[in-house]
């Protein structure tokens, strides 16, 4: 019997899928790309090619990398499903899918699991108001959309990210009003002795500095070190106030973006029950890989930083890497031949990542805004408070698969993306325990949300009965 | 002296309601649970409380259920009062709804086949389409009709298990949890030590409600408890408006708004997990009987292992070989907490066994 | 509130369609998220929770938090972030609990 599978499924068009889907498409791989967005690019190259902006420049020259990925990407041989949700997936390479209300499934031989990262939560009192949202979701108004914050606007928490956004927002004509670093001074003490290693991808510390010196410039009030951190307003945002070098401070503004650095969108992994590790250095959980992004599962693997952070360009080599390894399973090429194509891009991997330890010390987020005062809200959608989490502890909740059946946390339409890695750390800290020993959610499916009418007519790949 | 007068094994719903209603009479208890992602029943249920159509082929079962569901009000107010928890109990009657004439037939067939066995003291009714959609105007006009039992109604199961944590604490009762009990053993001088990788306690009477895990724990003490995994999916959706006053066997309204799927019942090993085919043909049943229902989102489905015996009625036994050592298995937690709390509590604490007992011994299984 | 700044000034960039935010017509760019066209109209939230009724708006516009869900050409509990506009289309906030409409 011909066998009607896909080689090679992708999920996710941002730099790790685009990069796999032309290298699949050399190989000759019969390859599905799918993506949710309706064009390619993920989140750090959303709409490239197409912002609406009248000058693109002022996102900076890293954004306009991403048009010679998606050139390459639209002329690959593949076929590419924009606008589809991925709401199941199994390890035997049954994908399925939903798209304009309807649900479908695909069957592939591999699975290439490329859906990048997502914001770690920012879990501070107030953080639910309308007015506060993810420097990320700033940037990604900014990037496809032309438009920015009206009136005044404070940056808060830590990360490359934050600086970016603040750079392009300034560029944009955007009124910050303060820029506000969690970023603790023992991490500056901490990344220290990983600089000299981060100076061999320097590329990385010029932009950042670049960055700070324009915030200077532009003469944003900038406050470094700063806890406490607690957005004010009944039905809305007035202001930030924190404290600061003993004080305590207040700024009013209309709109306050909020970042921590980004994490793995495990999603996928933990609904397929692939093995998790905790990340120490980069506080988080990733799928456990091999050299080639192979999960434990045999045809999934995952490129990019839905496999642990590294950034757009150690994305892209991923997927490459991942595209040869299953290229060789294929039987399209041999093993050397594999080790021969891996090697230059092993080398400029390992260049990339210098500057990786650096980063991830020096914006490690601190222990509050990872596991935040009682009453604090953790899970968004159940309204759940830390101190909902800790009470259900101490009446005997082990890990956060209890917590969830005795509170609701992780139960909303979310599915636990929000609050998960909270709730394991405040679960942790309370027991006295290491992360890696509370555990995650189970994720169940499905991955999205699908109607029952969609379930309903679902029909079940070939083989599989009803 | 030993450190409890009674442990048992299992932190579910069915040991705690034990649990629950032993430390209530002064005993020291000491619950022993597993961990985060051990196989939970009592996360995973359905919610019912449910009597019509349990028993078919054993009376003894049905008047047992029907004792419980007569005990959960009060039992559902205790819990409530002691642990502040709403358990959303509501007791409206249940319906099991027949998609076709042929299905409706002989389930109507069974009830009076049970009804006979009671010797004619068993309510229900049998609604045709016209009938039911005076119950519950969102039915579907492809359905056939449903059986009506007065006595069923359903309960937030997530809230039950807290609520029983709670009160079980608030009470004096002592948990241990993250451990897997291995090893029993009933030591010359009386009484039970148990064991695990973490330690090992005494006991002076024992309770094994470990689920699945009494298959292994159980002849250690001489006890017979042949069960076996059976896997439910449910799906849940999201919160809508009121749409269903009454629960019915594959569809509920959760207290929250939320709507529960389920029943499916399937054999496959220690599998919990989920498959996109039974998920449809649960959903495709759940529109064909409310329509409405089409367009609203699964946000998470599941899967849990019943824990059943061949014919699939409860164990209840105290071992001959170990006299104080008891087994309580059953797949119906739900509905059987408030006898467990009761009754069976009671059984164990003074060694006298409630009516109709001996049919649920587990010798049953030696043929 | 957010506001627009200068646009590229080609076809793709230029085209418009009137949709209906709470029954207010307004001009936004073809193709734009729903999100954004509703962060510049002004509405101070998209919806309120089925739990305590707390106001919300749009929080990470890239499909993970589920904050921006609202009631777009009828469909309740939409994400308006993975949405796109279309000529005519009716968006209206997401007040509590979802209706219950007919198919």
């Amino acid at each position: 019997m011909e066998d009607k599978r896909y080689d090679l499924a992708i999920i996710g068009a941002g730099p790790a899928g685009m990069a796999a889907a032309s290298s699949a498409a050399g190989f000759g791989l019969r390859c599905l790309v799918i993506d949710e967005q309706p064009r390619p690019g993920g989140q750090i190259y959303r709409d490239t090619g197409h912002s609406p902006l009248a000058n693109p420049d002022l996102l900076g020259p890293d954004y306009r990398e991403g048009e010679v990925l998606a050139a390459e990407f639209g002329k690959a041989q593949m076929e590419y499903l924009s606008g589809a949700a991925v709401w199941h997936v199994d390890a035997d390479g049954v994908v399925g899918l939903s798209r304009e209300g309807r649900a479908w499934s695909v069957a592939a031989r591999y699975i290439l699991v490329a859906t990048g990262a997502m914001e770690r939560p920012c879990p501070i009192p107030g953080w639910t108001l309308p007015g506060v949202m993810t420097a990320g979701a700033g940037q990604i108004l900014l990037k496809t959309s032309a438009m920015i914050p009206d009136g005044p606007i404070v940056l808060a928490g830590s990360g490359p990210l934050l600086f970016l956004v603040a750079w392009q927002y300034l560029n944009a004509g955007a009124e910050i009003v303060g820029f506000v670093e969690t970023t603790s001074r023992a991490n500056y003490l901490s990344a220290l002795p990983f600089l000299p290693k981060a100076l061999g991808a320097a590329e990385y510390l010029f932009k950042g500095l670049g960055y700070m010196k324009a915030l200077r410039k532009a003469r944003v009030p900038v406050f470094k070190g700063v806890a406490d951190l607690r957005v004010e307003g009944d039905s809305k945002l007035e202001a930030i106030s924190f404290s600061v070098g003993g004080k305590n401070k207040r700024i009013g503004c209309d709109t306050l973006l909020l970042h921590q650095g980004v994490v793995p969108n495990v999603q996928i992994t933990r609904a397929l029950g692939c093995e998790h590790i905790w990340d120490i250095r980069q506080v988080c959980w990733r799928p456990r890989l091999d050299d080639w992004g192979r999960t434990d599962s045999e045809k999934i693997y995952v490129a990019g930083d839905g496999g642990g952070i590294g950034g757009a360009a150690v994305a892209q080599i991923q997927g490459r890497l991942a595209t040869l390894e299953i290229a060789r399973h294929l039987n399209i090429i041999e093993t050397a031949e594999r080790d021969r194509l891996a090697a230059p891009h092993r080398v400029a991997m390992a260049r990339h990542l210098r500057i990786r330890p650096f980063l991830d010390l020096l914006y490690r987020p601190t222990e509050v805004m990872r596991c935040p005062s009682d009453e604090t809200i953790v899970c968004r959608c159940e309204e759940v408070t830390a101190g909902d989490i800790r009470s259900m502890v101490r009446m005997g909740c082990l890990g956060p698969n209890q917590t969830k059946s005795f509170g609701r946390p992780g139960m909303g339409p979310c599915q636990g993306r929000l609050c998960g890695l909270t709730v394991s750390e405040v679960i942790a800290a309370e027991r006295g325990l290491p992360t890696a020993e509370v555990g995650y959610y189970r994720i169940r499916p499905p991955i999205k949300p699908i109607t029952l009418g969609e379930l309903a007519a679902f029909d079940a790949p070939e083989g599989k009965q009803k | 002296m030993a450190d409890a007068d009674v442990a048992v094994v299992g932190g579910g719903i069915v040991g705690m309601s034990v649990a629950c209603g032993l430390v209530r009479s002064g005993l020291r208890v000491t619950v022993f649970d597993g961990d985060d992602r051990d196989l939970r029943a009592s996360r995973g249920n359905f919610g019912l409380v449910w009597v019509q159509g349990k028993g078919y082929g054993l009376p003894d079962y049905a008047r047992w259920t029907r004792r419980s569901a007569t005990l959960w009000p009060d039992f559902a107010l205790s819990l409530q009062e002691e642990s502040g928890i709403d358990l959303q109990l509501s007791q409206p009657g249940g319906l099991f709804v027949c998609l076709t004439e042929a299905e409706l037939e002989a389930r109507a067939e069974m009830l009076v086949s049970l009804k006979a066995d009671l010797g004619g003291e068993y309510p229900f009714d049998v609604l045709d389409h016209r009938t039911l959609a005076e119950y519950v105007p969102a039915i579907g006009p492809e359905v056939a009709g449903a059986t009506f039992g007065p006595e069923d109604g359903h309960v937030n199961p997530l809230r039950l298990l807290r609520a029983l944590h709670a009160v079980f604490k608030r009470r004096g009762g002592r948990l241990v949890g993250g451990v897997t009990v291995t090893g029993l053993n009933h030591p010359q001088g009386g009484g039970f030590r148990l064991s695990s990788d973490s330690g090992s306690w005494d006991a002076g009477k024992l309770v094994l409600a470990a689920g699945l895990g009494n298959l292994s724990l159980g002849p250690q003490v001489g006890l017979t408890v042949p069960v076996k995994p059976n896997r439910g999916q449910v799906l849940i959706c999201e919160r809508i408006p009121p749409f269903l006053d009454y629960p019915t066997g594959h569809v509920r309204q959760t207290g929250e708004g939320t709507v529960q799927l389920g029943d499916s019942k399937e054999d496959v090993g220690f599998n919990d997990g989920t498959t996109p085919e039974v998920m449809a043909a649960i959903a495709q049943r759940a529109v064909t009987m409310f329509p409405v229902l089409k367009g609203i989102r699964v946000v998470r489905a599941w899967g849990a292992l019943r824990i059943m015996t061949a014919d699939g009625f409860p164990v209840y036994q105290e071992s001959g070989e170990c006299a104080g050592a008891y087994a309580v298995t059953c797949h119906s937690g739900v509905t059987l907490a408030a006898a467990h709390a009761g009754p069976l509590a009671d059984w164990i604490k003074t060694g006298s066994a409630p009516v109709g007992m001996a049919s649920f011994s587990g010798e049953r299984f030696h043929v | 509130m957010f506001r627009r700044i200068p646009r590229r000034d080609d076809e793709e960039s230029r085209s418009l369609v009137t949709i209906f935010i709470e029954g207010k017509p307004i001009q936004v760019p073809t193709g734009e998220m729903v999100a954004a066209a509703v962060l510049a109209s002004g509405l101070g939230w998209v919806r309120s929770t089925p739990v305590s009724g707390a106001p919300r708006m749009p929080y990470c516009l890239m499909g993970v938090c589920f904050e921006c869900l609202m009631e777009i050409d009828g469909v309740p509990n939409s994400q308006a972030c993975m949405t796109r506009v279309r000529e005519g289309m009716r968006v209206e906030r997401q007040a509590g609990v979802r209706p219950l409409s007919e198919v």
